[in-house]
């Protein structure tokens, strides 16, 4: 038997709008001036409410906090290629992607409180409370999509994690799980250059991380992540693949331009050079730019969004606060079970009691 | 009507009225379909139920994190591990997710997964495929532990725990699979979790047994010179306390057995429960028969690991001489 080749693989990679702000005009997804506006906006939206969280936290009135700053069309340009029945099942760095969906700022911020009140959903809600275990939800969203495709319904199931989360066993799972069972799942990996401290170029010798999807017979795409429409189209066009049982992976390459969380200091871990080059590209300014050449968006309008978003960070803080603020302790025995087991209703009543409070149910 | 069926037959049957009766159970696991699962307890689904009936990908992380999201999307999920020991590689998602997909989402996303398990020694197995790891489960919050010890009780709490709208680990005890027969009630039968019974009545002193281990107990016992009482708790979470404590007040005496390592295993819970609730009514120390704390060895070793007849015969002769 001689030496053959049984299979060749080649990743593509999609840009539209570059960094030096040429766009390729045909590929521009057809995207209504309001749409773009809107995605404009979510991810300035996004942006504030991290730089404030971030304040915030340093004046130990939030925990611990994963900011977002740079992945924001990466974040913002995907769940706007979603439909409404989709689900979103996010890691924990989603605030644009949440914002986006939906979520309320408030909410974002009653999470950062401590509050689980902040994760709470509705009847029709259909975004997971963030997961914080690194890649475990990739399988989550790998089941929602899997149950969409036995019933022959429509809804996509769109997983967010980052490059280090391509290292776990859960997410090589998930990967090789819907593509066996024809789930309608997106992958969307935002490969924001480091996990926590470790750079991508330790996490794998893969030449992408998009190949990962190769081994698992599902398509693999990678995009330029800080461009709002390349992100928006690949999404797109894997949302289409999965709608028909083809499970897709999207790399969006960016970069996290803050800290991990607000307990790391990037400055022992990251070249300046290096950063200098990623503000050059950041996704809000590129998107920006774009608008405005062709008429969207105006002075006026930038100034306004600035004033109303203000409004609205701030609305946000005092309505988390309140929350905070009204928090009731016996709470957390209530959503342990659908029904409270006997022995747990005996150390609800003890709780009740050593807090002085009335003794639930009675 | 009552059919004589074996647990592995009330595995199935169980199994098979609940696709039935729900459009939303959804049965998965390695190799439940065509083969009908190592032990044959999901056999013919498949056939019955093409749609809802899936041979999973193999690796169990992907296969308790999968369920968790087919129940998120309104599905019931139904979930076959291979052997308890490999639930371990999916220990993370059942404690990180499957378990708190309720609290953390208060309420607004809850996870009616069903995880079927094989557990316990006895059956000559390779390594790795005989651990008890009850005490690991209950000690999670948000998770139920169910353990049947026969045929009807199999059929009665599965079907339960199936209807149940939090995660359940189901422990089918490997070793009793085949090992008896009994009529099981046909058509919709539920046993209520968390209640246990009192499998044979007396007044010298109490024995809590679970899984094999109590018809091991019930062999033992029938040699000792005393009016014993068995109580079998059926579900290790929630966990019934005032059947167990109402019986230790009666008798005053109280063994547990369990195959599990002692450290931190069960027993140590319902003797700590009982110090709690019958501590004025105990007339000796209570006594624990169990499984030691060495990794479960392979089969040469094992029945010398797992608790005998006579071990737990002395065991409630030590609870009954002072």
């Amino acid at each position: 038997m001689p030496r053959t080749t049984v299979a060749e693989f080649t990743v593509e990679s999609l840009g539209i709008l570059a960094p030096d702000g040429e766009v390729d005009e045909e590929l521009v997804p057809d995207l209504s001036e309001e749409t773009l506006r809107g995605m404009y906006r979510t991810m300035r939206r996004a942006r504030r409410l991290d730089e404030r969280a971030i304040a915030l936290q340093r004046r130990g009135e939030l925990g611990t906090y994963a900011p977002g700053i740079g992945q924001e069309a990466a974040q913002v340009a995907s769940a706007t290629a979603l439909a409404d029945g989709d689900w979103v099942v996010p890691a924990f760095r989603e605030q644009a992607a949440l914002l986006t969906r939906g979520t309320p700022m408030h909410a974002i911020l009653a999470y950062a409180m401590g509050l689980e009140e902040g994760a709470a959903v509705g009847p029709d809600d259909r975004t997971l409370p963030p997961s914080i275990p690194v890649g475990s939800q990739a399988l989550h969203a790998v089941g929602i999509g899997w149950a969409y495709a036995m019933r022959n319904e429509d809804p996509v199931a769109l997983a967010y994690f980052g490059d280090g989360a391509t290292s776990t066993g859960d997410v090589m799972e998930a990967f090789n799980s819907a593509g066996a069972y024809g789930a309608q799942t997106v992958f969307l990996c935002q490969n924001n250059q480091y996990a926590i401290s470790t750079p991508r170029s330790k996490q794998s010798r893969a030449e992408t991380l998009a190949q990962k999807a190769i081994g698992a017979g599902i398509r693999g795409i990678q995009v330029d992540g800080n461009d709002a429409l390349a992100v928006y189209e690949a999404t797109r066009e894997a949302l289409d693949h999965a709608r028909d049982g083809d499970p897709v992976l999207v790399e969006a390459l960016t970069y996290r331009r803050s800290m991990h969380t607000t307990s790391d200091d990037p400055r022992k871990y990251r070249q300046e050079d290096e950063e200098v080059d990623w503000d050059r590209r950041d996704p809000i300014l590129r998107l920006e730019s774009y608008l405005r050449e062709r008429g969207i968006l105006t002075d006026d309008d930038v100034a306004a969004l600035e004033a109303e978003l203000e409004t609205e960070v701030a609305d946000a803080i005092e309505r988390a606060k309140g929350m905070a603020a009204d928090v009731d302790p016996a709470d957390m025995f209530e959503h342990a079970y659908g029904e409270m087991p006997p022995w747990l209703e005996r150390q609800l009543t003890a709780f009740s009691g050593a807090q002085g409070g009335a003794v639930d149910g009675e | 009507m009552a059919n004589e069926l074996r647990i592995v037959e009330a595995v199935q049957q169980a199994l098979d009225e609940e696709l039935a009766r729900d459009d939303s159970v959804v049965l998965f696991g390695e190799d439940v379909g065509v083969t009908g699962g190592v032990f044959r307890a999901t056999d013919g689904l498949v056939d019955a139920y093409p749609e809802r009936v899936y041979d999973s990908t193999l690796g169990e992380s992907g296969i308790v994190g999968v369920g968790i999201g087919l129940a998120a999307a309104g599905m019931t999920p139904v979930a076959e591990i291979q052997f308890q020991s490999f639930l371990y590689q999916g220990f993370a998602q059942l404690v990180q997710h499957a378990a708190r997909l309720r609290s953390r989402s208060r309420g607004g996303f809850t996870c009616p997964m069903t995880i079927r398990t094989p557990y316990g020694g006895g059956i000559r197995a390779l390594e790795h495929h005989s651990e008890s790891f009850e005490a690991g489960f209950a000690h999670v919050p948000g998770l139920k532990v169910v353990v049947p010890s026969s045929p009807t009780e199999t059929k009665g709490l599965l079907t339960a725990s199936i209807r149940d709208p939090d995660p359940v680990v189901f422990m089918e005890p490997t070793r009793l699979y085949r090992a008896m027969r009994e009529p099981v009630p046909e058509g919709d039968y539920t046993l209520p979790l968390g209640e246990a019974t009192v499998v044979e009545a007396g007044e010298d002193v109490t024995v809590v047994a679970w899984g094999s281990m109590l018809r091991t107990t019930l062999s033992a016992v029938d040699g000792v010179d005393a009016d014993v009482e068995v109580v079998n708790p059926r579900t290790i979470y929630p966990l019934d306390t005032e059947t167990i404590t109402e019986s230790v007040k009666k008798t005053g005496r109280c063994v547990v057995v369990h195959e599990a390592p002692m450290t931190a295993g069960l027993g140590a819970e319902i003797v700590s429960r009982l110090t709690e609730t019958a501590f004025y009514h105990l007339e000796s120390p209570p006594e624990r028969v169990t499984g030691y704390d060495v990794p479960f060895p392979m089969f040469a070793r094992e029945e010398a690991y797992l608790p005998s007849e006579e071990r737990v015969r002395a065991g409630v002769e030590r609870a009954l001489s002072e």
